[in-house]
């Protein structure tokens, strides 16, 4: 989106110009605070259903969103809010949808995994895993027939890697040689499922190997490695050469669910990443090797936080939709 | 300032649990996301994570309490600086009810069992002037090139549609036309290019998915089904999905139980979701030009037998058949026959039966199975105070069910007989000869159906 994310710093610079740190930084924040009120909205009840938060993976969706230019699209699973939050949605619209408001992206009637955004082009949140795969190759497919650069970055879960959908869809990608992203988003556990008991592929960015289509395992803990590696899959992409495919090693500190009683991994597994491997506690390290002011740092602290104090205000006191919404958006009129 | 810990639900359906444990102490520090204790409920033992940075304060419920309703406060943060005596502050000052719930109001909307929306009334249907016959397969054809040529968005994708012509030649002709960028060969892996064609659509872009046959769609149901049909609902209307599933559907001949069968109540039972079900040359062409504008997704049902069948079709560019429209293919007095697809034809020689024996037949050719067109049926069953409806599929839970009941509910008063219903037989297509026919209506199947309605 900005030309400085992709304009290396000469020398031994750091890896990132560092306004685009700075950018990177708060948006891995809004995302780390969004989902924090979100699992506290949930506990007071006024989220329901299902809720997946996204919290431990914001370096994946923060590196690869410095790289994405207007047009470009995106779509992802049920865990979906930080993908909404990075492509330009509001948060107070997200927050919104989660609430059940009228205010929300979808007037209330998809709820936490179903959000969408014709403008900012991004197109859900899906419910059934692996199903965004084959719908994303076709965002891919649209872009290739209109005859534009624009790419399409489709992610989806370890746990979705092993659907059937997924492997024709890298076929389709390759026989056509759509500009088509796919993100594998590792964190380790399908629900309670760890990916060694899952799947038989030990390297997940080699499962488009039959199809010859790129793939590299890259640590989504860290946005400076997913800014590199977004950089080249997205610029192979938006060349004309096909699909790419990148394995983000990721971890989720929350469970699958608000309602995973979290009792197939050790706590000190959970902790240790959250010790030693916090994708924002590791931005900071470096923006604070490279002088940036933790003034600054604390300034962009507070502005996250207004913004989404702002948003709960709004989704708690947004009315709830007309019950005439029943009976809209079934067919479009005409 | 201080505030109140309140007990979380963990789970969509959890209302109380029981504190197990806590595993901070008052005068700790807490960070967000810490744990703080561990509930129990009837499903699971789950952890509850501090959502703000503070100073542990004050317990309220002491480990080991059960059944602590959801809200209720639990325990104090305080913010750096505080003491507990801001945590007593808190629970004296306030009546502890911050939670602000909102009040989930009943919806007092009109809730109409029927399926809804309705179809919208329709202008009366236009002539189209001068015909000429062309095979079922010619007028798919014929009407998929036309939409090609009036718009660029539209392409056809599916197995064997571009270099092998259609598997059962319906795509004669249009690699040649378009090219290969818009009539696609894809593998076969309906799932895949399903839902492929699905994004597309999201996008803008109006596919034709041709399956080589509906069976296999059964494969990309999913994509049908929650992609294609409820993304519009589910983004508040942003997002529509402008794209046509087509391809043979029922039995053809003597290919078994798997290659045999109707979808039309599948299809039919799905809000956000049109179905189409052509019987002459006219209505493929008409509804197939109208199903490749819609801007929803529409399924039509086609069917392999009648591919070869010449009926007369209007030569004027323009025509089409508006959806939701049935046609009344014979006018009566005495009986209603409600049918579809191959079975109009089926239901016309059974009226011509029937008027060897007096008994005049009026036949409906539904052509859309959703939205049903209601009105043309009541209106018939109105004058004709009988009905019987006729479709190749299974009884249960099958179109004629939702005649039945739309003739029971909306014209009660004026049946002279429980309206009837013929179907195929409630089993798998058989393969052997004899069975097979045993085994699909026949037009004596309607007169005897329509006999009984008269001998009581």
């Amino acid at each position: 989106m900005d030309e400085t994310a992709s304009v290396p710093v000469k020398g031994n610079g750091p890896a990132l110009a560092p306004e685009t740190m700075k950018r990177a930084y708060k948006d891995m924040l809004l995302v780390r605070r969004f989902e924090e009120k979100a699992g506290q909205l949930y506990g007071m009840g006024l989220i329901g259903g299902f809720c997946h938060l996204y919290i431990g993976q914001e370096a994946v969706v923060v590196g690869l969103g410095l790289h994405m230019k207007q047009g470009d699209k995106s779509i992802t699973s049920y865990r979906d809010h930080g993908q909404m939050l990075v492509a330009g949605m509001t948060p107070r619209g997200v927050m919104a949808e989660l609430t059940g408001r009228e205010g929300g992206y979808s007037r209330g009637k998809g709820g936490s995994m179903h959000m969408f955004s014709r403008e900012k082009e991004f197109y859900g949140g899906h419910g059934i895993v692996g199903a965004q795969v084959a719908l994303g190759t076709g965002l891919a497919f649209a872009n290739k027939y209109r005859g534009t650069d624009e790419v399409a970055i489709v992610y989806f879960g370890e746990g979705a890697s092993s659907q059937g959908q997924v492997f024709e869809s890298f076929n389709l990608a390759a026989l056509h040689k759509l500009p088509c992203v796919y993100v594998i988003e590792n964190n380790r556990y399908g629900m309670g499922t760890s990916i060694e008991r899952a799947s038989a592929s030990k390297d997940l960015s080699r499962n488009g190997a039959a199809w010859n289509i790129p793939g590299r395992k890259v640590d989504g803990m860290d946005v400076l490695a997913v800014h590199q590696a977004a950089q080249e899959a997205i610029a192979h992409c938006r060349a004309g050469k096909g699909p790419y495919l990148l394995e983000m090693e990721t971890y989720r500190y929350r469970g699958h669910s608000m309602s995973d009683p979290a009792k197939y991994r050790a706590r000190d597994e959970v902790e240790e990443m959250r010790r030693t491997r916090d994708p924002i506690e590791t931005l900071k390290a470096e923006m604070a090797k490279w002088g940036i002011d933790p003034a600054e740092m604390k300034s962009i602290d507070d502005d996250v936080k207004a913004v989404i104090a702002d948003a709960v205000d709004y989704a708690k006191t947004c009315p709830e939709p007309d019950p005439s919404e029943l009976w809209t958006d079934i067919l479009v009129e005409g | 300032m201080a505030s109140l810990i309140l007990m979380p639900a963990l789970s969509p359906t959890m209302t109380e649990g029981t504190i197990a444990r806590w595993t901070r102490n008052p005068g700790d520090a807490v960070q967000s996301g810490d744990v703080i204790a561990e509930i129990e409920t009837d499903k699971a033992t789950m952890e509850v994570e501090a959502t703000e940075d503070g100073i542990f304060g004050k317990i309220i419920v002491d480990a080991g309490t059960e059944n602590v309703a959801v809200n209720t406060p639990i325990a104090v943060l305080l913010e750096d600086g505080e003491d507990s005596s801001a945590a007593d502050a808190l629970l004296t000052g306030s009546s502890a009810s911050s939670a602000n719930v909102s009040s989930h109001n009943e919806p007092k909307a009109d809730a109409p069992v029927a399926a809804a929306p309705a179809a919208k009334a329709i202008e009366a249907e236009k002539e189209w002037g001068p015909t000429r016959d062309i095979t079922v397969r010619e007028a798919l054809r014929d009407a998929m090139a036309a939409e090609l040529r009036r718009d660029e968005d539209v392409f056809l994708l599916g197995e064997e549609v571009a270099q092998y012509q259609g598997a059962y030649k319906v795509s004669q002709g249009l690699l040649d036309e378009f090219g290969e960028k818009r009539v696609i060969d894809t593998p076969i892996t309906e799932h895949g290019f399903a839902g492929m064609a699905v994004g597309a659509a999201l996008t803008g872009l109006k596919p034709i998915v041709e399956f080589m046959t509906m069976n296999f769609a059964l494969q990309a149901v999913d994509h049908i089904i929650n992609s294609a049909a409820k993304t519009l609902y589910m983004s508040g209307g942003q997002m529509g999905c402008p794209i046509v599933f087509r391809g043979p559907n029922g039995a053809a001949a003597r290919v078994g139980a798997q290659h045999s069968q109707c979808f039309a109540s599948w299809y039919a039972h799905v809000p956000g979701l049109k179905v189409v079900a052509p019987w002459s040359s006219a209505d493929a062409k008409g509804l197939l030009r109208a199903a490749i504008r819609d801007p929803n997704p529409v399924v039509v049902l086609e069917n392999e037998i009648l591919y070869g069948q010449k009926f007369p079709c209007p030569e004027d560019e323009d025509f089409i058949v508006p959806i939701g429209k049935a046609k009344i293919e014979r006018e009566g007095k005495d009986v209603t026959l409600v049918a579809f697809s191959i079975m109009v034809g089926v239901a016309l020689e059974a009226a011509a039966k029937l008027a060897e024996e007096g008994i005049e037949a009026e036949v409906i050719n539904l052509r859309t199975i959703r939205p049903l067109d209601t009105e043309t049926i009541i209106n018939s069953v109105k004058k004709t105070n009988r009905v019987v409806s006729v479709e190749e599929g299974w009884p249960v839970a099958g179109i004629g069910s939702e005649i039945c009941t739309v003739a029971v509910e909306q014209a009660f008063d004026w049946l002279d007989a429980p309206p009837a219903r013929v179907c195929g037989l409630d089993i798998p297509l058989p393969y052997a000869a004899n069975l097979e026919k045993l085994a699909l209506p026949k037009p004596d199947w309607v007169v005897d159906a329509v006999r009984k309605l008269f001998r009581d």
